[in-house]
């Protein structure tokens, strides 16, 4: 059950998310204002700004969503997609795909070859974690995954490297966190699985609030932890693998997002899971209308300014006192 | 009730138990004693399934292992030794835990798992504890809602590491009795690691003191408890001293 404040916070957490999504739609390269309908650029630039509204609120969602469940299984506070070096896995899956010219004909081979490489990303780092003393112990996974995400980025030059001159542009674009994705059918291709993975955690609320005890205790409580915990790890692979294969690398709202919402609702996945849906695709979808207006006529990627706001909030939870 | 036969446990190349052959009858309450290390817990580990082990441990005539998570869940309860106060969560909310393999995949739990955790956290003393969170909390308030939460289960076994070990002496009392309680009452069998021997010497029908992974004696507290056999399994000389009225023994170190 929810207290007064948290009732307050939660309703105005609806209007904020209602005035962002109005604004979202009237911002734009193009300038301020609901685009006219009764013109085919208007329609065109209503798609334009429907199919990124979209994108930025599927991706935050999946991110924000990836991150709870890798902080609860992981049982790290600092787990989080990117700072794991999964984005950067499933980064290098995507580009390979792009390098082919293959996903302009075929846009679900994108979040395919992601997925692939992210999931072979998170048996390394869990197994090199694993070796050395623990995946457990929050500095042996930050270190493993910020040496193989550096590791993987460089594996990611290489293939821009020898990309051709059109792909290196592509490539570098999307690089950045851009929420502009190709086409409707790539954001059809990444979002259905993204909503399945969802379904799933959701079904498992109960799983992983009881996983906030540890391994050992959530089998006492009836967990299946041998079957249950690496399906959960696959879950928020593909959601992770699906936000990369459509925006590129953006971080740290898999951090900021679940913080907030277990400092302001508590840490009960059966609020936590949703709220992260919620909140995270808002929470991006914030960032990007910042990105687009804060230095006019220019676009900052919404990338760089999760990064920006993301990075100090990272360093804040990595110096503060355990309460 | 539990039957383990000749079970073996080792840790990388360590034994941490060996030829452990027990039965635990339906509705006893038993205490496991012994040293630091003697294999307290890892004996409760392999009860409770989180452990594999050699020999064969079967839970009311059935493998602990070839039973599934919400089959062993709805059997067996487990009261670990300390809850970590980091966990994000209210005392209702972690009372509610122990329901966990009954609760539905999707909405809010049921009405019988909230009288099941209604009534344990009344039973259990832990009802004003309902809406703080646990890092707000003592490690003894934390320890008393573990065992609400065993008790919410509705197990027919309850297994405890040293559950008392953070309690003062009142809650610690009151723990037994309702632990007793609960034995008595319900036919819940209730096998618990206990460091506290006077406190072992009280409350339980039978003691088992293990030493270096080995039954070293199995019996009633009486027989148990005596001091050449504790000076053996602890290493120190001991004088135990009869109290009056039923009370147990004191058990004092020289």
């Amino acid at each position: 059950m929810m207290t007064k404040r948290q009732i307050y916070i939660f309703s105005a957490g609806v209007v904020g998310a209602c005035l962002i999504l109005g604004l979202a739609i009237m911002c734009g390269a193009a300038g301020f204002g609901i685009p006219d309908l009764s013109s085919r650029t208007g329609r065109a630039l209503l798609n334009l700004r429907a199919c990124r509204i979209i994108t930025g609120f599927v991706v935050g969602a999946a991110l924000s969503t990836a991150g709870c469940v890798l902080q609860t299984v992981l049982r790290n506070p600092l787990a989080e997609p990117y700072i794991l070096g999964v984005s950067s896995g499933a980064s290098v899956g995507t580009a390979i795909i792009m390098a082919t010219g293959l996903a302009a004909t075929y846009p679900f081979l994108l979040p395919t070859g992601s997925f692939i490489a992210a999931m072979l990303t998170v048996v390394l780092i869990m197994s090199i974690a694993q070796r050395a003393g623990g995946s457990h112990m929050p500095q042996n996974l930050i270190l493993t995954g910020v040496v193989t995400g550096s590791i993987l980025s460089s594996v990611l030059m290489l293939i821009i490297t020898f990309a051709g001159t059109h792909t290196v542009r592509s490539i570098t674009w999307w690089l950045l966190g851009n929420l502009q994705c190709g086409s409707w059918e790539l954001l059809t291709a990444c979002t259905i699985p993204i909503i399945l993975a969802v379904i799933y955690l959701l079904a498992h609320s109960n799983t992983l609030n009881a996983l906030l005890l540890g391994h050992e205790n959530a089998h006492n409580l009836g967990v299946n932890t041998n079957t249950t915990i690496p399906l959960l790890i696959v879950m928020a692979t593909l959601m992770t693998a699906c936000a990369v294969a459509m925006s590129g690398i953006i971080g740290f709202a898999g951090l900021i997002v679940p913080h907030i919402l277990r400092r302001q609702f508590g840490s009960n996945h059966r609020f936590l899971l949703p709220g992260s849906v919620i909140a995270g695709g808002i929470f991006l979808v914030a960032c990007d209308i910042l990105g687009r207006v804060c230095i006019p006529p220019h676009e900052i990627p919404v990338g760089v300014i999760t990064a920006v706001s993301g990075g100090p909030f990272f360093l804040y939870l990595l110096t503060r006192k355990q309460r | 009730m539990i039957k383990l036969h000749d079970i073996g446990v080792f840790y990388e190349e360590e034994m941490a138990l060996s030829h452990i052959t027990l039965t635990i009858k339906k509705g006893e309450m038993a205490g496991i004693i012994g040293a630091n290390g003697a294999g307290k817990s890892t004996l409760l580990k392999v009860i409770s399934g989180a452990l594999k082990a050699e020999g064969k441990a079967l839970i009311e005539g059935r493998e602990i292992n070839s039973l599934s998570a919400t089959e062993r869940a709805s059997v067996i309860a487990v009261v670990p030794q300390e809850i970590p106060s980091e966990i994000p969560l209210r005392g209702y909310e972690f009372v509610m835990l122990g329901r966990t393999h009954r609760l539905p995949r999707f909405g809010a739990p049921g009405a019988t798992d909230v009288a099941a955790v209604r009534k344990a956290m009344i039973s259990t003393g832990t009802e004003p504890l309902k809406e703080r969170f646990l890092s707000d909390m003592s490690g003894g308030e934390r320890q008393r809602l573990a065992l609400a939460m065993a008790f919410a289960a509705g197990p027919r076994i309850i297994l405890l590491d040293e559950a008392t070990a953070h309690l003062d002496m009142h809650h610690r009392v009151e723990i037994m009795h309702l632990l007793r309680e609960m034995n008595r009452s319900q036919g819940v069998t209730v096998l618990m690691a206990v460091h506290d021997l006077m406190l072992a010497g009280r409350f339980f029908d039978r003691l088992i003191l293990l030493e270096n992974g080995s039954i070293l004696k199995d019996g009633t507290p009486q027989t148990v408890l005596q001091a050449s056999i504790l000076e053996q399994a602890y290493g120190c000389r001991i004088r135990t001293i009869p109290l009056p009225d039923d009370l147990g023994m004191c058990i004092v170190p020289e």
